[in-house]
Parts: C-alpha cells; sequence; structure tokens
C-alpha cells in the first residue's frame, strides 16, 4: 500500500536528462510550470503535453511508474475539476439541482485539471532524475541569493535532501510496524472512523520514537564528521554547466515563446 | 496439529522489471512441539518465509495448512493464525507504544477479543514467563534497558498463548549477557510450555545450542533440514553459502585434521571439553 508511493523518489537509470546539471532542471521546473499558465487554446497543451511525455522518454522513465507516482493527488484533482464545473458562470448547457454545468465550465475544469496533472509530472520529472544530493546543491545555487537577506540558504537545502532523502526509509518503517502490530492481532481495515483512528495508535507512537531516535543518530553522526552548517564548506563536486544545458535552456526558451504566440 | 507449506513461492515486485524470486518451492512440515533453527545469510529469504507461517505475506504459488485446513480458504480466520503462530519480528522493542508494560503486553490479548480478567492472566503470566520483575508493570516501556524492552516485547506476543512461536533474529544487538537470557528464556518457555519455537537467526552459536532440528535456507531455497550435527557437517557448502559453523566445531575440526583423536561434530563447549578430555584418557 505505502511502498507504491513513488513521488519525490529517485529513479536510477543512464540518461541525459538524469546528467543535467540539477539547476538546470530546477530552473528548467520553474520555467516550465510559468509556460503552462501561458496556453489557453488546445495547441498550446499539445505542446506542452508533446514537451513533458518527450522529456519522461528521454529520462528513460517507465510510463508506468510516473503515473502511479500521480495517485496521491487524484482526489485534490477531481475535487477541483468538479468545482471548476460546476461554479463557473456562463453559457449554460446543463442544470440540476441547484448547480449548473456551463460550456466555460467544462472548458475551466479540462484545463485546470490538464495543468495540474503537467504540474505535478513536470516537477516530479526533476525528483525521479536528480540524486537528492545535487538536488540539494542546485537549490542551495539557484537560492544563493538570498543569503544577502540573511537566509539560511544551505540549511534549508540540507533539510530539503534530507527530508528526501528519509522518506522511503519511514515508509519501509511504517511497514515493518504495520506487520508486527498485525502479527499482535491488530485490525486497521474494519469498524468506524474512531475506531480505525484509534487503530493507528500502535502504529504512529514507534513511528515517531523511530523518527526522532534516528534523527538524533543522525545527527550524532553529522557532528562527528563536524559538520557545522554551510560556512566556508566547499564541495568535492562543484556543479559545472556544459553543452547540453545550453541546449535544454534554449528548448525551454523554444517552449515559452511557442506557448505566447500560440494562438 | 501442525503447520505444513507445501511448494511455496514467492517474488518480489511482482509484475515489474524488477521481479526476482524470494522464496522457490519451500516444502516444509512444522509438527508440534519442536525446537526448530532457520539459519540463512542476509537476504536468504528467512525473514520473508517466516511471514508466511502466519499469513502476513501471501505466496504467490503454493499452499500452507495449519492444523490441517488451508490457510488460503476463503472462510479461514486469518486472525485466528496470528494469534496461533506468534511472530517476533526483529528489533521487536521497537514496536512498543503503549504507556506502560503492562498495557503494552494487553494489547495482543485484548485484540483478540478476550474479556479483561482473561487477558490480565494472560500477561501477568507471560512477563513472569520473560523474567521482567513486577515493580516495572507501571513504568513506561520506553524507560527500559534495552534487554527488558525487547523481553517486555516477547511476552507480548507470548499473552496471546501461541502454538508456535517464531523469532527473527531475537538476539541481534544485545550483549552475550542478554543474549544468553534470551536463548534461555525460550528453551525455558520451549520446555514448560510444549509450544513449537522457531528461532531465526544467522549466527550458527545461537541455533547449535538449542535447536533440535536446523533447516538452512539460501538464495530462497532449503539447502538441509537436519539435526544440527548432521548439517554441521558440511562445513565446507555452509560457508559457500556465507553461514559458519560454531566456534567449538570448527575448532574440534580443525584438532582433528592434525590428527588429534577427537570428535568432530561437537557442537558446545561442554562436549568439546569432554571429548578431548576421552581422546587423551584412551592415549
Amino acid at each position: 500500500m505505502l511502498r507504491d508511493l513513488t513521488i519525490g523518489q529517485y529513479y536510477p537509470v543512464e540518461s541525459v536528462i538524469h546528467r543535467l546539471d540539477p539547476r538546470t532542471k530546477f530552473l528548467g521546473t520553474i520555467i516550465f510550470i510559468v509556460a503552462l499558465f501561458l496556453f489557453k487554446t488546445f495547441w498550446g497543451f499539445l505542446l506542452a503535453g508533446g514537451f513533458i511525455v518527450s522529456i519522461i522518454a528521454l529520462a528513460k522513465l517507465p510510463p508506468k511508474y510516473v503515473l502511479k507516482g500521480m495517485r496521491p493527488i487524484i482526489f485534490l484533482l477531481l475535487f477541483m475539476m468538479i468545482f471548476n464545473l460546476l461554479l463557473t458562470p456562463g453559457e449554460v448547457i446543463g442544470e440540476w439541482w441547484i448547480f449548473s454545468v456551463t460550456k466555460e465550465g467544462i472548458y475551466s475544469a479540462l484545463f485546470m485539471g490538464l495543468r495540474l496533472i503537467m504540474l505535478v509530472l513536470g516537477s516530479s520529472i526533476m525528483t525521479y532524475t536528480t540524486t537528492p544530493n545535487n538536488l540539494t546543491s542546485g537549490m542551495e545555487s539557484v537560492f544563493g541569493f538570498l543569503k544577502v537577506f540573511k537566509v539560511p540558504v544551505h540549511e534549508l537545502a540540507m533539510m530539503v535532501s534530507i527530508a528526501l532523502r528519509f522518506i522511503p526509509i519511514l515508509m519501509e518503517e511504517t511497514n515493518k510496524i504495520m506487520k508486527a502490530q498485525q502479527a499482535r492481532g491488530a485490525d486497521f481495515e474494519t469498524g468506524g472512523p474512531i475506531k480505525r483512528a484509534k487503530a493507528l495508535i500502535p502504529i504512529l507512537v514507534p513511528l515517531f520514537v523511530s523518527a526522532f531516535r534516528r534523527a538524533g543518530e543522525l545527527a550524532e553522526a553529522m557532528e562527528a564528521r563536524c559538520y557545522h552548517g554551510g560556512d566556508g564548506r566547499t564541495k568535492m563536486k562543484p556543479l559545472k554547466y556544459h553543452k547540453r544545458d545550453l541546449v535544454a535552456y534554449l528548448v525551454l526558451v523554444g517552449i515559452v515563446v511557442g506557448e505566447i504566440f500560440i494562438p | 496439529m501442525s503447520l505444513i507449506l507445501d511448494k511455496i513461492n514467492y517474488y518480489y515486485g511482482k509484475g515489474t522489471a524488477f521481479e526476482t524470486a524470494a522464496l522457490k518451492n519451500i516444502s516444509l512440515t512444522i509438527p508440534d512441539g519442536e525446537f526448530i533453527g532457520l539459519i540463512g545469510h542476509t537476504g536468504s529469504g528467512k525473514s520473508t518465509l517466516i511471514q508466511h507461517m502466519n499469513g502476513l505475506i501471501k505466496a504467490d504459488s503454493g499452499s500452507i495448512y495449519f492444523n490441517g485446513q488451508d490457510i488460503y480458504d476463503k472462510d479461514f480466520k486469518m486472525t485466528e493464525l496470528r494469534r496461533k503462530v506468534g511472530l517476533v519480528f526483529q528489533y521487536p522493542e521497537h514496536q512498543l507504544f503503549e504507556a506502560t508494560v503492562i498495557k503494552d503486553v494487553l494489547y495482543g490479548p485484548t485484540n483478540m477479543g478476550l474479556d479483561k480478567l482473561k487477558a490480565e492472566v494472560l500477561a501477568y503470566g507471560s512477563l513472569r514467563a520473560v523474567g521482567i520483575s513486577e515493580d516495572l508493570l507501571d513504568a513506561s516501556p520506553f524507560e527500559l534497558s534495552g534487554g527488558q524492552k525487547r523481553r517486555v516485547a516477547i511476552a507480548g506476543i507470548l499473552a496471546m498463548n501461541p502454538e508456535i512461536l517464531i523469532l527473527d533474529e531475537p538476539t541481534a544487538g544485545l550483549d552475550p549477557m542478554g543474549r544468553f537470557e534470551i536463548l534461555n528464556l525460550l528453551k525455558a518457555i520451549h520446555e514448560a510450555k510444549g509450544i513449537t519455537v522457531i528461532l531465526v537467526s544467522h549466527s550458527m552459536e545461537d541455533v547449535a545450542e538449542f535447536a533440535e532440528r536446523l533447516i538452512v535456507i539460501d538464495d530462497g531455497e532449503i539447502k538441509y533440514d537436519d539435526e544440527p550435527r548432521k548439517v554441521f557437517a558440511h562445513a565446507e557448502d555452509l560457508r559457500k553459502m556465507g553461514l559458519e559453523v560454531p566456534q567449538c566445531t570448527e575448532l574440534m575440526g580443525r584438532l582433528a585434521d592434525r590428527g588429534l583423536d577427537v570428535d568432530r561434530n561437537c557442537l558446545t563447549i561442554d562436549e568439546a571439553v569432554e571429548s578431548i578430555l576421552n581422546g587423551n584418557r584412551r592415549k
């Protein structure tokens, strides 16, 4: 059940997208998201959709795996689409009770849904193809200018990367604890909402205990290696732009320009 | 009364590119009252195998019969199986969650639907069996020492009154004293209650002394299923699987290789001493 959560996890294969500089991927994702909100017609969607599909193919990500990662947003997606569908004023097509479906509503629900899907796809491609380490260095470098305003950029980036790194570990831990409690006769599936919420306590308490224990151990291990934050810290593998990054930026600019000028 | 596994197969990542066989055609019969050692290298499939025994993992093919009933039958009560086949996971102390020791041990029996009095009788009994003194009953389980925590966790399973008790690496991470205590505790429970004990381990030392029967699993297959003495006679093969024979057996083997008149199949220090003294006397 929980093992199916793939969003945000690095998928280790060799591809040109994997080799791109993390800064390119980070900024590229932002540029792509901006581009998503520029188009208003079907052709614009086709361009963005074609782009994202070819990136997935280039990154050698299995489509099934990528789609599985979309599962957590299905609820949000349906919620948004239904509200857009029912509450947009305009040319009425059909009516039911107090709701009315309008032409504009269908249009807006459809595009909202597609945008959200592509937004999540775009940003998850970044995490699928970038190791947490690289992601951290990328973010640190992109947001580096904030240091002027005394924002602890390095520390924040480190926190994000540790959080990402710990998702699969905690997931596995949850699985283990669930099984251990099931072996003691725990039942998570039957009963009303209150009973089910109560059934979670035997999972959540050990999970929190273990999360804190792991956090403590990690902090100690970092201290033992003289970690003291970002000041004066150098990198073993400094980030370097290559030709392929230039190509990537050019393609992205092409996409943005395309989205602006396509009717 | 027995647990029978018939041609069990199980795959990891079924249906994906990562599909690998975790268990291959495992057939086993576990009669009542045995003390079984299950050994295998890390990743050999031993943890996967024991989770089949109480229905936490469903085999991709093959059947399991508990006391003559097919556990994959629609009418079979899985909760009943989980109660009768008690499974103590690795580092069981990580599953403790209640505010007090006694409440935590009561979790299992309460889930079984027992009334308060019966559940408490079982809980007190099992805490006594694992050697937790009464003044600790109302302490928080998180305040106990590592060895105590583990014993409380084992009591939590014992309190369900299982017919088969399976323990996954119960001595992992304990000091020699704690290890000795846990193993002796298992032996005592086995003898007092007559329940079947399956001790999973990668350490030969752990199982050599207590197990009557040894099952060696490697790469998802059963390689040996015999008396410990006969299994340890295959020292070379075991080494290839990344397993060691007990240090005593190793030492006696080397002494015998050098031409000393000793029994090379000794499992414990006591036996080794006996054999060396006897060898001397014969001279």
